[in-house]
C-alpha cells in the first residue's frame, strides 16, 4: 500500500516556522503508525491558512465553509456510521473554532465518529491576524492590543458537551503519538494544538515564547480520556419506520348520499382545548362518507394551547379549489377568544348565518344571529363537536344518520358518549 | 366498474404526500429543524425516512445534508424564511461543491419572524437572489396536492441529475390544509440513480464532458481521491484563485443548470380559444386563481390561466406564452409582486396587472375583479 498522506514534493504552503506544518507532518506519520489507506481517511478543512492544505493532501478533501467544517464532517461521519473503517479528520482553526463554536459541542454531544484538531495560534492568521476567542490576556495581535476577555480553555468546554478523548499539546516537537491516539479513539476525539503564527503573533509578541505564553494564560498540556460508548449513538437513534405514509387507514368510502347542493363553508371560532380542530376535521370527513369533496385549515397563534382556535370548513359536491372562505355560510362562534377573532367577519358578513353561544354578547351585524346553549350542553372541553351535531341537526347540511356512524368511529366516543350531544338537541 | 368506485378518497394534508414521494423518489435521510409552518413535514418525516436527525439550527441542517451528499445519500430539510436565511450560505456551498439536496421552503408572513402561523409567498426574490454571482437554484413551486406528489419526485431528480441544491417553495397554507384527495391519482415513483463515474484512471471530480454535469463518486468508497470544495477551484477540485481553468469551472455551474432548464419546466397553461386576458399564479394563490378562472368562464368571460411550477431559472417559455395576451394578470401573497418583478422588471408595462395581499389567502373574486376591470 502507497501510505503517502502528503503530496511527492511535501510541499506545505505555510510561512516559514508556521505551527501548521508541524501538525500535517505528525498527522502523516500518526496515520501511517494506525495504518490507514490514504483513500479510508477523509480530511474536511475549515478556512484559515491550514485549509490551504488540500492540494498537498492525497486523501480525500472537502473544503466548505468557515466555522463549519466540523458540521460538515459530522454529516460524512454520522452518514458512515460508527462502524466505519473511515477516518474523518477536520483540521480547523482558533477563528473557525470560534465562529463554528456550536459545531464542535455538537459534534462532541452526539459522539460523531471523528477527530477534531484545533490550529490555535491564537489568532486569524489568513486575515491579518485578529484576536479570537481563543487569545489569552497578555498576547498582543497586530489588529487589536490584548485580548481582555482572555482565551477560552475549549478542551474543558468539550468535555462539558460530553466528548470522551480531549487532549491539549504544545505543538513543538514531535507530537505523532498524541495524535495517534486521539484519531484511534471511537467515537468523538479532539486535540487543541498550540502553536505560534510566526506572520503575526511573533511580530506582535518579540521574545515572547509559544511555552511561556501557553504557561501565562493557564494553557497547560491536558488529557482526558473516558469510555466511549458507541454503542448509543445519537445521531442512529432516530431511524425511521419507513412504513408508508400512504395507507388504506386514510380512505373515507362514500357510504351515504349527500343531502346537500353546492357548496358550503363553515366557519368554527372557538377557543384552544376545546376541540374546534378536531371537530372541523371530524365534519370534513364525515362530509366525505357522504361523497363529498372537503377542505379543512386552521388558525391559532403560535401559543397552540391558549387563546383562539378557528377552523374553516368547505364541503361540496364539485371539487374545491380555494380553500378559504371569506363569507361562511355558518359561522358558529363558541367562545370569547372565538369572538373577538371572527368579529370582522361578521361584521362584513350579509347572507351568513352566525350561530353564538348564549354566553356571547351578540355583535352588531346584517347577518342572522342565532343563539344556542352549545357551552352549557357538553361542557367546555366538547363544545365544538357539540356545535357539529347542533349544525348539522338544525341546518342538515349532513344526513344525522352518517353524523351519527362517523362519531362511532371517532376515537372520541370512547371516552364521551354520543348522548353527551345527542340528548340535548 | 364505474369511474367513482375506482376512486380512493382520503382526507390528507400536502406534507404527507411531500414525504412520501421524497422517500419513494430515493431521498434517504431527513435533517430537521422544527420551525412553523414546516413541523408537519418533520413529524412525517420522523415517520418515514430511513434515516433522521435532529439538528442543533439550520447551519448545522444544511452542513450535515452536505456531508450526507458527500456519501450519495440524498437529503431533505424542510424550513421557513428564517431558517433560510441561516442556510443561504450553505447553499452557495453545496451548489458550488455539486452536492444534491432539497430544501423545502414553506413560506410565512414575514418580515423577520413575521407571524409564524400565517402564510405568505415573500420569499421569491429571496429565493431567486440565494446564490452569490445570480446563479441559478432550480426552484419549483407546489400549486396543489398533485404536485405535492409529483413535483416532489421532480425535485429529488433533478437535484440528483444536475448535482444542484433544489429549493421546493410552499406555503403555509399549502402544506397544512387537508383536502379530500383521491389516492389512485398518485403514479408510480421510481428512485432516482446516481450517476457514477466508471472509469478506472484518472478521476478529476470536476471534469465533465458535454452535459456539464461532473460524474459523482463518494467519498465513501476507495478507488480514486475526492475532493470537494466551495472556493473557485479547478477540475481537480483545488482551491485557485482566478485562474481561467477555476473561472471556467464556476461559470459552468451557471451554464449546467441553463442546459438542462427544459428538463425540469413544469407549468400547467390552460389556453381558451379567443382569450386575450392571462391569469397567471403559483403556490396556494393558484388554487384561487384556478376558481376564478372557472367562474369567470361560466360568466361567458374568455380567460386562459398560467400555473407556474419551475420558478427559477425563469423559463423563456412564461414569456412566449404571456407575450400572446395583451392583458396579464398575475397574483401572489405578498406586496408590490415579487415574481411580477422579477419578469418584468422595475419598469412593468401597463398591461401586466398584479393581484396582491399579506396577511391572508388572496380570493378568487380579487382576481376575477382585476380581470374584469378596464385598467
Ligand atoms: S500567516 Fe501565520 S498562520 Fe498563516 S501560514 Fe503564516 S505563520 Fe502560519
Amino acid at each position: 500500500m502507497d501510505n503517502r498522506f502528503l503530496t511527492d514534493n511535501r510541499d506545505l504552503p505555510f510561512c516559514k516556522g508556521c505551527g501548521h506544518t508541524g501538525i500535517a507532518t505528525c498527522t502523516e506519520r500518526a496515520l501511517q503508525k494506525l495504518g490507514f489507506d490514504p483513500l479510508d481517511v477523509i480530511f474536511v478543512t475549515d478556512i484559515g491558512c491550514h485549509g490551504i492544505i488540500d492540494k498537498s493532501l492525497r486523501s480525500h478533501t472537502v473544503h466548505g465553509l468557515h466555522g463549519r467544517s466540523v458540521a460538515l464532517a459530522g454529516g460524512i461521519a454520522a452518514g458512515l456510521g460508527q462502524r466505519s473503517d473511515k477516518k474523518v479528520i477536520v483540521f480547523i482553526g482558533d477563528g473557525g473554532a470560534t465562529i463554528g463554536m456550536q459545531h464542535l459541542l455538537v459534534a462532541a454531544h452526539h459522539n460523531f465518529p471523528m477527530t477534531v484538531v484545533i490550529h490555535n495560534n491564537m489568532l486569524y492568521g489568513m486575515t491579518g491576524g485578529q484576536p479570537s476567542e481563543f487569545t489569552p490576556t497578555g498576547f498582543n495581535t497586530p489588529a487589536i492590543q490584548r485580548s481582555a476577555a482572555g482565551a477560552i480553555d475549549m478542551v474543558k468546554l468539550m468535555e462539558a458537551a460530553g466528548a470522551t478523548y480531549v487532549s491539549r499539546l504544545t505543538g513543538i516537537g514531535d507530537f505523532t503519538d498524541a495524535l495517534a491516539e486521539a484519531f484511534a479513539h471511537p467515537g468523538f476525539s479532539v486535540v487543541e494544538v498550540m502553536e505560534i503564527c510566526t506572520s503575526y503573533g511573533v511580530k506582535s509578541n518579540p521574545g515572547m515564547k509559544l511555552k511561556q505564553v501557553v504557561e501565562a494564560a493557564g494553557l497547560h498540556p491536558y488529557k482526558n480520556i473516558r469510555p466511549s460508548n458507541t454503542s448509543d449513538h445519537a445521531f442512529e437513534a432516530y431511524s425511521g419506520y419507513q412504513n408508508s405514509l400512504i395507507t388504506d387507514k386514510l380512505k373515507v368510502e362514500k357510504e351515504f348520499e349527500p343531502v346537500i347542493k353546492g357548496t358550503v363553508r363553515i366557519l368554527l371560532s372557538g377557543s384552544a382545548s376545546e376541540g374546534v380542530q378536531s371537530a372541523a376535521e371530524f365534519l370534513a370527513r364525515t362530509a366525505m362518507m357522504s361523497g363529498l369533496f372537503s377542505t379543512k385549515k386552521g388558525h391559532y397563534p403560535v401559543t397552540v394551547g391558549v387563546g383562539f382556535s378557528v377552523a374553516e370548513v368547505i364541503i361540496s359536491d364539485q371539487p374545491i379549489f380555494y380553500t378559504g372562505s371569506t363569507h361562511p355560510d355558518f359561522m358558529v362562534i363558541t367562545s370569547k377568544d372565538g369572538l373577538d377573532y371572527a368579529m370582522p367577519r361578521i361584521k362584513n358578513a350579509i347572507d351568513s348565518v352566525v350561530i353564538l353561544d348564549s354566553t356571547l354578547e351578540a355583535p352588531e351585524t346584517k347577518a342572522r344571529i342565532v343563539t344556542a346553549d352549545l357551552r352549557a350542553m357538553a361542557g367546555s372541553r366538547n363544545v365544538a363537536m357539540m356545535s357539529i351535531f347542533w349544525l348539522i341537526h338544525n341546518y342538515g347540511i349532513l344526513s344525522e344518520e352518517s353524523l351519527h356512524t362517523a362519531y362511532g368511529r371517532n376515537k372520541l366516543s370512547a371516552k364521551v358518549p354520543i348522548s353527551t350531544f345527542t340528548d340535548k338537541l | 366498474m364505474t369511474e367513482t368506485s375506482q376512486k380512493q378518497m382520503a382526507f390528507i394534508d400536502g406534507s404527507r404526500l411531500i414525504i412520501e414521494a421524497s422517500v419513494r423518489a430515493g431521498a434517504g435521510v431527513y435533517i430537521g429543524y422544527p420551525i412553523t409552518p414546516a413541523n408537519l413535514l418533520y413529524s412525517y418525516a420522523n415517520q418515514r425516512f430511513p434515516a433522521m436527525l435532529a439538528a442543533p439550527d439550520e447551519i448545522t441542517a444544511l452542513q450535515w445534508m452536505s456531508g450526507y451528499a458527500s456519501l450519495g445519500i440524498l437529503p431533505v430539510t424542510a424550513t421557513a424564511f428564517p431558517g433560510y436565511s441561516l442556510m443561504i450560505e450553505s447553499i452557495n456551498m453545496a451548489m458550488m461543491m455539486e452536492l444534491p439536496m432539497v430544501i423545502i421552503l414553506a413560506q410565512r408572513l414575514g418580515p423577520a419572524t413575521g407571524t409564524a402561523t400565517a402564510g405568505a409567498q415573500g420569499d421569491i426574490a429571496v429565493v431567486h437572489g440565494t446564490v452569490s454571482g445570480g446563479y441559478p437554484l432550480p426552484t419549483f413551486c407546489i400549486s396543489n396536492l398533485d404536485d405535492c406528489w409529483e413535483l416532489t419526485e421532480k425535485a429529488v431528480k433533478t437535484a440528483i441529475s444536475l448535482r444542484t441544491p433544489v429549493v421546493l417553495l410552499s406555503s403555509k397554507e399549502m402544506i397544512m390544509t387537508q383536502m379530500s384527495y383521491d389516492l389512485s391519482k398518485l403514479s408510480e415513483i421510481s428512485p432516482a440513480v446516481w450517476k457514477h463515474f466508471d472509469g478506472v484512471s484518472d478521476f478529476k471530480p470536476y471534469e465533465t464532458d458535454e452535459s456539464l454535469i461532473p460524474d459523482f463518486l463518494p467519498l465513501s468508497q476507495n478507488k480514486h481521491q475526492v475532493r470537494f470544495t466551495a472556493s473557485t477551484h479547478n477540475k481537480e477540485g483545488i482551491l485557485q484563485n482566478t485562474t481561467p481553468e477555476a473561472l471556467a469551472n464556476s461559470s459552468r455551474l451557471k451554464a449546467k443548470i441553463e442546459k438542462h432548464a427544459e428538463s425540469f419546466l413544469y407549468y400547467d397553461f390552460d389556453h381558451q380559444q379567443g382569450a386575450d386576458t392571462v391569469v397567471m399564479s403559483f403556490d396556494i394563490t393558484a388554487q384561487a386563481a384556478r376558481e376564478a378562472v372557472q367562474r369567470l368562464r361560466s360568466e361567458g368571460r374568455k380567460v386562459s390561466l398560467l400555473i407556474a411550477k419551475t420558478l427559477f431559472p425563469i423559463p423563456e417559455k412564461y414569456h412566449e406564452i404571456l407575450d400572446t395576451f395583451s392583458k396579464v394578470v398575475i397574483a401572489e401573497e405578498n406586496l408590490g409582486g415579487q415574481y411580477r418583478h422579477l419578469l418584468f422588471g422595475s419598469q412593468i408595462p401597463s398591461h401586466i396587472k398584479g393581484v396582491n395581499a399579506i396577511g391572508r389567502m388572496i380570493q378568487p373574486e380579487e382576481i376575477m375583479k382585476e380581470v374584469k376591470s378596464n385598467g
